[in-house]
């Protein structure tokens, strides 16, 4: 697998020479070099995942186990699908700092209606409605950012600052402790020994995945991030493209915070979703997708997000001190765009 | 006229060593040489034209001069040292200023912070902003220019924004000056004004090379000239010695014969056999590159639309396809008024618009040939939200083929492509979507010879097939190659309009140059065959 991917590196590396002289007709191998370019990308996280993922299974002990193993994913859950939301908004050129209030105004909400509302109704109506008001977010965030032309980092620092303080009011600031195993299930529940959360994280980047890939919105997504004023004159609707992003975006992380109350029994508004847009942005960077919008790697998304939590893990088990930590994160993060600028 | 390499004639500057001495000048970008032995010679106290067509390579033989690209053969040698820039800095520091169309200024500084910016006079380390704006006053009034310093560059029109990128110049103590196409936004008074400073800087004894498409004023203003047609210098001469015709026959590589003889019967037939009225523009305004511009498009035809650089043929043509909003005027396809508010509109009424700006608005640099190929009729290629792969291929397939574009596969980024092959693209963009009315906006801009060819080949095909089509193009030539008739618009006004026969590079460029009241000697030349006294009485006028 190693070995495969850097004879695709060193492809790449050659491509400028033959792209300024190109063959009169498109043969097969080509066709394929091309395509294996495609994911040549993603491929490099891969490597860097994987050896990583070698190192802990030498030097780490326990690592070899299921509940490392599911340790591990439960903690990057939210990240990834609230990165996935992120990355989307990312392609399009834009930023979402807003993330985290959205986790907490849902993660304010649900409690509320499924402490109050008794039945399987209640529950329902907890999962549905917190994620609407987020999506409510998201639309607000959508419309600054395209009726107005806001810049997106401007535009979403509006709700990142007054959107903790909505979900504050709505709970008067007070913890919300709750032992509801219906409404945990989403968090706490295992399929096959599984967690569902993780498997519910899987689906959702298998289908962005594929909804990048194969769908009008998708195409449309990187045409407008890829260059915005050729989209317009193609009669690409781009201020449409870009509100349902964002809308994506915030209703997926009001789903993060309906699994983040969920993993603690309690919701709090001060807490729940603080500091997850920039872990969400490191995942989306090391990922592989280029800030400056056009891209779109769900996978990479994820990978970038396993990445770092690894890379979390990996100190933690052996000694290092979470501060430490912080600043290996950062050094991971430079060390990923900067890979990044040299493909180019 | 002298052809290259031969001595240089006697002119004003003969017998003082030139200033600027650049020989056998080679470049090539991609393996397409866009210069081979090109040659340029310019003395102090001298305003030296630069001509040719777009792609002549005037531009780029001013970059090599200014350091922004690193020529590939022969020698540059400047107040006779031997000479290889590296950046511009390094050609600025050495004393050449170059002073482009869109000017270097901070709009929102002062006007003198902008002629002393970086080199602002100190004080106790600190910058002593009296004497900025007290020498600034003084460099402006040197040129006959009272204007206050204080108030920010962007408050003063275009005009007075070139003085001060010549004023700072100046004051930086260049010693040769390169004007590229530095009057194409001023109005004549302007120029006039701009024209004044210029030679002053002459009479001080600074060379001037002055790039400009409007020839009256390269008679108004210029001592000697240089000719580039083909990345070759063609012609090196004073401008006494070349009446407009002969530099206008040099410019374009072509006996003034044919010149004035274009195939017009066969135009003319074609005018005969266009169909309906596709659309039509009356009136059209919006501030404030168009004023007034009127013109109709019918099925069958292809109708060129002539004007300078800035004139104003970009701006219609989008507001034809509703791109920006119009302030007057109405417009009407098949018959019927429409009001375009986006694109999304026009696209659905049967319009295309291929943008002048191919890297800025045309393509999607890092998606693929087949998504950037696919993006206007991608809407249709889907089914409750997804996309067709298989309809998409065939599609992408199809235009390869019959556009005849090079790529290795269509997975490839549309970047990698040669300009050419990406043009194609972008029209098989466009055609995929089966559009009744092409907007063609420069569509041979920036790509090789061959795939001009291709591209024109292409668009009379189309025409023949009954679309109709309106294109802009800078080189009259390939305007004339394509358009059975053209529209003329100077100052974002239609002032001519020349079918068939009475179309030609010439008349053209007459309409350009005098809009439709002026004199009309090429006109009337091209029509009596008198081409002789014509001459004569051009070289009486001039």
């Amino acid at each position: 697998m190693a070995l495969k991917s850097l004879k695709t590196l060193g492809n790449q590396a050659a491509q400028p020479l033959a792209a300024q002289t190109p063959l009169a007709a498109p043969d097969s191998a080509a066709q394929q070099q091309a395509k294996k370019r495609h994911r040549v990308t993603i491929q490099r996280e891969v490597i860097v995942l994987l050896a990583m993922l070698v190192f802990n299974l030498l030097f780490t002990q326990h690592f070899w186990s299921l509940q490392t193993f599911n340790v591990n994913l439960t903690q990057v859950v939210t990240i990834v699908i609230v990165g996935i939301g992120m990355t989307l908004v990312v392609a399009t050129g834009g930023i979402d700092l807003s993330v985290g209030a959205s986790m907490a105004i849902s993660g304010a909400l649900a409690p509320m209606l499924f402490m109050n509302i008794p039945g399987p109704g209640g529950i329902a109506l907890a999962f549905v409605l917190p994620v609407i008001a987020a999506a409510a977010c998201g639309v607000f965030n959508g419309l600054l950012v395209t009726k107005l032309s806001v810049q997106p980092i401007v535009a979403t620092l509006v709700l990142f600052i007054a959107g903790r303080g909505i979900a504050q009011v709505v709970t008067d600031g007070s913890l919300q402790a709750f032992d509801n195993p219906a409404f945990q299930w989403i968090a706490l529940g295992k399929v096959g020994g599984v967690p569902f959360q993780v498997l519910l994280m899987f689906a959702l980047v298998a289908l962005f995945v594929w909804v990048v890939r194969k769908t009008l919105f998708g195409q449309y997504l990187l045409i407008t991030g890829g260059n915005e004023k050729a989209a317009y004159l193609c009669g690409v609707p781009t201020a449409r493209v870009k509100l349902i992003a964002y809308t994506i975006c915030a209703a997926l992380a009001g789903l993060a915070g309906l699994i983040s109350i969920s993993v603690n029994s309690s919701s709090d508004a001060n807490v729940v979703g603080l500091g997850i847009e920039l872990d969400a942005i490191a995942a989306v960077a090391v990922g592989g997708t280029a800030l400056t919008g056009g891209k779109a790697y769900i996978g990479g998304t994820l990978i970038g997000a396993l990445i770092i939590q690894l890379l979390r893990f990996t100190l933690l088990a052996h000694g290092i001190p979470d501060a430490a930590a912080l600043v290996v994160k950062a050094a991971i993060i430079v060390a990923a765009v900067y890979v990044q600028r040299r493909s180019r | 006229m002298t052809q290259s390499g031969s001595p240089t004639p006697p002119s004003p500057s003969a017998g003082r060593s030139p200033l600027l001495e650049m020989q056998d000048i080679q470049i090539s970008f991609g393996g397409v040489p866009a210069l081979r032995n090109a040659n340029l010679s310019v003395a102090a106290g001298e305003v030296h034209a630069l001509i040719g067509q777009n792609g002549a390579g005037k531009s780029t033989m001013i970059k090599i001069l200014t350091g922004a690209y690193r020529r590939a053969g022969g020698s540059v040698r400047f107040e006779g040292r031997e000479i290889d820039f590296r950046t511009p800095k390094e050609a600025r520091e050495a004393g050449i200023s170059t002073i482009y169309q869109e000017i270097n200024l901070v709009p929102f500084r002062s006007v003198a912070e902008n002629i002393f910016l970086g080199r602002e006079p100190r004080r106790y380390g600190l910058i002593d902003w009296r004497a900025v704006q007290r020498r600034a006053a003084a460099l402006l009034e040197s040129f006959g220019l009272q204007i206050d310093v204080k108030k920010p560059v962007r408050s003063y029109s275009t005009a007075i924004q070139q003085m001060v990128a010549l004023a700072r110049a100046v004051s930086s103590d260049a010693k040769m000056v390169i004007m590229d196409e530095s009057t194409s936004s001023l109005d004549e008074r302007e120029v006039e004004l701009l024209f004044s400073v210029v030679r002053k800087l002459r009479d001080d004894g600074r060379a001037v090379i002055f790039v400009s498409h409007r020839l009256d004023e390269l008679y108004a203003l210029c001592d000697r000239v240089t000719v580039m047609r083909d990345g070759q210098t063609v012609a090196q001469s004073s401008m006494a010695e070349m009446d407009k015709l002969q530099l206008v026959t040099t410019m374009l590589g072509r006996t003034l014969a044919a010149v004035v003889q274009d195939d017009s019967t066969a135009r003319e037939a074609n005018l005969a056999r266009r169909g309906a009225q596709v659309m039509a523009a009356h009136n059209l305004s919006a501030h404030p590159k168009v004023s007034d511009v009127s013109l109709e498009v019918h099925a069958g035809e292809a109708v060129g639309l002539a004007g300078l650089l800035g004139s104003g043929r970009t701006e219609t043509m989008r507001l034809m396809f509703g791109a920006d909003p119009l302030e007057h005027g109405t417009l009407a396809v098949d018959g019927e008024t429409v009001t375009l508010k986006s694109p999304q509109d026009a696209i659905a009424r049967g319009l295309a618009y291929l943008t002048e700006d191919r890297k800025g608005d045309g393509i999607v640099p890092e998606l693929s040939v087949r998504d950037n190929l696919t993006l206007v009729c991608l809407r249709t290629l889907a089914k409750h939200g997804v996309v067709d792969v298989k309809k998409q291929q065939a599609i992408v397939e199809r235009f390869i083929a019959s556009l005849g574009i090079k790529l290795r596969s269509p997975d490839q980024p549309i970047r990698e492509l040669s300009g050419g092959n990406q043009q194609k693209v972008l029209l098989a963009r466009w055609l995929a979507a089966e559009p009744s009315l092409l907007l063609l906006d420069e569509p041979t801009r920036g790509i090789d010879v061959g795939a001009k060819a291709d591209v024109a080949k292409i668009v009379r095909e189309l025409r023949d097939a009954g679309l109709a089509v309106l294109l802009s193009a800078s080189e009259l030539e390939e305007l004339t190659a394509v358009a059975d008739r053209a529209v003329v618009i100077r100052d974002g006004r239609t002032v001519a309009e020349l079918n068939g026969a009475q179309m030609s590079e010439s008349s053209i460029m007459d309409a350009i140059a005098y809009g439709s009241d002026g004199p009309s000697q090429l006109v009337e030349a091209a029509h009596t065959a008198h081409i002789e006294d014509a001459l004569e009485g051009d070289r009486h006028g001039a």
